[in-house]
């Protein structure tokens, strides 16, 4: 068979009254998010593709297949890693002996990652002799990451490895999930039902509802459709890959481009020239103008044409869709500006940006 | 010093043998009992909890009936030239196994129980076949239950005496054992005699639970439950 790239899942399964119903093609690389309220399925999904949770199906990864029509590869001969969302490290080993778990038992020809590298990635040297129970919350998760590319997977699923964690954890944990995103050449599925995580890490998104998938494709090109699935409209804003090209040390401004044009930022200590960065502009921040406005304080003004506009989303509300070249943009206005603009597909307009974040 | 000693070394020769069979016997049951949602569950946990509440005399006497000449497994011994089982050491043993049963099994299936199904579903997703689960996971995370099971099988059966005077009689060396010694010097009228060997079961049997609940504290504050 040719060894096809990306991953392909397809389940059909019944859990209780939950019917899951999914047919996906992933791609082979990067980090997809799965992403939808609690109970949409997605947990299931994911148990699915492990092989956790028994469902008829198909599920292959990167040519390799896994599961078909007339069988299925239990879990424990597929070549994957799972984290779970609580914290599930074996409470009678030391961290060193967790790590070793998985490590020990795939075959020294298979190993790509060495341990020495997966506790340096995940930071955990201080930590090899002491015992689960002595570590926190944030500490157990980057073990048990560590210990999950240990087994050197060729997929690599995580359920919600951050929502049991606190505010300051999760912060903590990000910036390990961003470099494995970035340095590891693994497909990385992703559940979770936070906006923030999903903005910050996903390159491409599944957002499922109901146990069916209502919207997929990259992050970029989802987060810019008019009509967000589940009322998702009020945080509504696109996300841009940037580059910080130039500082303006007087104003303490920082420059970034993107396919579109450029933004000026908040300069801070931690952007450096050169960096890429991720930008999330929200729909809300984002007003209109039909000429460039230049006695107001708003700054960052983008030339752009009107794509889409998707009238009374909700009473009282419109979102309208715009490009800055190749860019898309989101704008939330109120019905009744729309209706004196008088707005239309093909329009030029002035978008005035009022903030825009670093989620990156 | 023989007659003395004999019933003592023979008790702890039965003790041991019958807590290392249930030990092999018992925990693939416990561990069934522990995990099944098969309706039969229910009926099998009553059958092995039956030693608990049935008089040793009851179980001794089908046991014997069973083992006799006229009894199934009998037959079986005898077609296989292995001789009749009651009133032999053997015999006694294949009693005690059955009578012992539930304190092997329930403490393992209480310990089984509390173990975090998702460490094994995590043990799968890091390459543990289901039999390695259960030796690198669930045994030693058991290891508290094992602990208790193995010392109430012991401890059980060296204070058992219906199942031994049904069974196995009070045969000197071959089924004559603690209980059962005393038993003789007490009717005998030879009290000096029963004291010596009533008093070493008090304070054994005092040792032993200390000795276990110390144990077990310490192996539970060792172990995340």
């Amino acid at each position: 068979m040719m060894a096809a790239p990306g991953i392909q899942a397809r389940f059909a399964c019944k859990v209780g009254t939950f019917e899951l119903d999914v047919d996906l093609n992933l791609p082979g690389s990067g980090l997809t998010a799965l992403f939808g309220h609690s109970g949409c399925g997605k947990t299931t999904l994911l148990r699915c593709m492990a092989g956790l949770q028994a469902a008829e199906g198909i599920m292959r990864v990167n040519g390799d297949e896994w599961q078909n029509k007339t069988g299925s590869r239990p879990v424990h001969q597929r070549p994957l890693a799972y984290v779970f969302q609580e914290t599930s490290l074996f409470p009678h080993l030391s961290v060193k002996r967790n790590l070793m778990y998985g490590y020990k038992r795939i075959p020294q020809s298979d190993r790509q990652i060495s341990f020495d590298q997966a506790v340096e990635w995940l930071g955990l040297s201080r930590l090899l002799g002491r015992m689960p129970e002595k570590l926190s919350g944030g500490e157990r998760q980057r073990v048990a990451i560590a210990r999950a590319l240990l087994t050197s997977p060729r997929l690599l699923l995580m359920d919600e490895p951050l929502s049991a964690l606190d505010q300051a954890s999760k912060q903590d944990i990000m910036p390990y999930l961003e470099a494995l995103r970035d340095n590891l050449a693994i497909p990385m599925l992703y559940v979770s039902h936070s906006t923030a995580e999903v903005a910050r890490l996903a390159d491409h998104i599944v957002m499922m509802d109901g146990g069916r998938v209502v919207a997929e494709g990259p992050l970029q090109q989802i987060m810019a459709r008019t009509n967000q699935p589940f009322g998702l409209e009020k945080d509504a804003g696109v996300i841009l890959d940037a580059t910080l090209s130039e500082r303006d040390e007087q104003w303490h401004l920082c420059r970034a481009d993107f396919g579109g044009g450029h933004l000026w930022l908040r300069a801070d200590e931690s952007l450096m020239i050169g960096h890429k960065i991720r930008l999330q502009v929200l729909a809300r921040d984002v007003s209109l103008a039909r000429s460039k406005q230049t006695d107001q304080s708003i700054q960052n003004l983008l030339p752009a044409i009107v794509d889409e506009v998707a009238f009374e989303v909700s009473p009282g509300t419109s979102i309208v869709r715009l490009l800055a070249g190749q860019t898309p943009f989101l704008s939330r206005l109120t019905s009744r500006a729309v209706h004196t603009l008088a707005l239309e597909p093909g329009q030029q307009v002035w978008m005035q940006i009022k903030s825009v974040a670093i989620v990156d | 010093m023989d007659i003395y000693w004999e019933p003592v070394w023979l008790t702890l020769k039965l003790a041991g043998f019958t807590t290392a069979i249930l030990l092999v016997v018992g925990t693939p049951i416990a561990w069934w009992l522990a995990r099944s949602h098969h309706w039969i569950r229910q009926p099998i946990a009553a059958i092995v909890a039956l030693p608990l509440v049935l008089p040793p005399t009851v179980l001794g006497f089908y046991l014997l009936v069973l083992m006799g000449p006229k009894g199934m497994v009998g037959q079986i011994t005898e077609q296989l030239g292995l001789g009749l089982l009651p009133f032999t050491f053997e015999g006694l043993v294949i009693a005690s196994v059955i009578y012992s049963l539930p304190f092997t099994v329930q403490p393992l299936q209480n310990a089984f129980a509390s173990i975090n199904q998702q460490l094994l579903e995590v043990a799968s997703t890091l390459r543990a076949s289901p039999r390695d689960q259960f030796f690198s996971i669930v045994i030693p995370l058991a290891r508290p239950g094992f602990l208790t099971a193995s010392v109430l099988t012991f401890a059980h059966t060296i204070g058992e005496f219906g199942v031994v005077l049904m069974i196995g009689g009070n045969i000197p060396g071959e089924t004559k054992v603690l209980s059962v010694a005393i038993y003789d010097h007490v009717e005998s009228l030879e009290y000096t005699q029963a004291h010596w060997l009533a008093a070493g079961m008090v304070v054994f049997s005092f040792v032993v639970l200390v000795t276990l609940y110390s144990l077990n504290g310490r192996l539970q504050s060792g172990l995340v439950k």
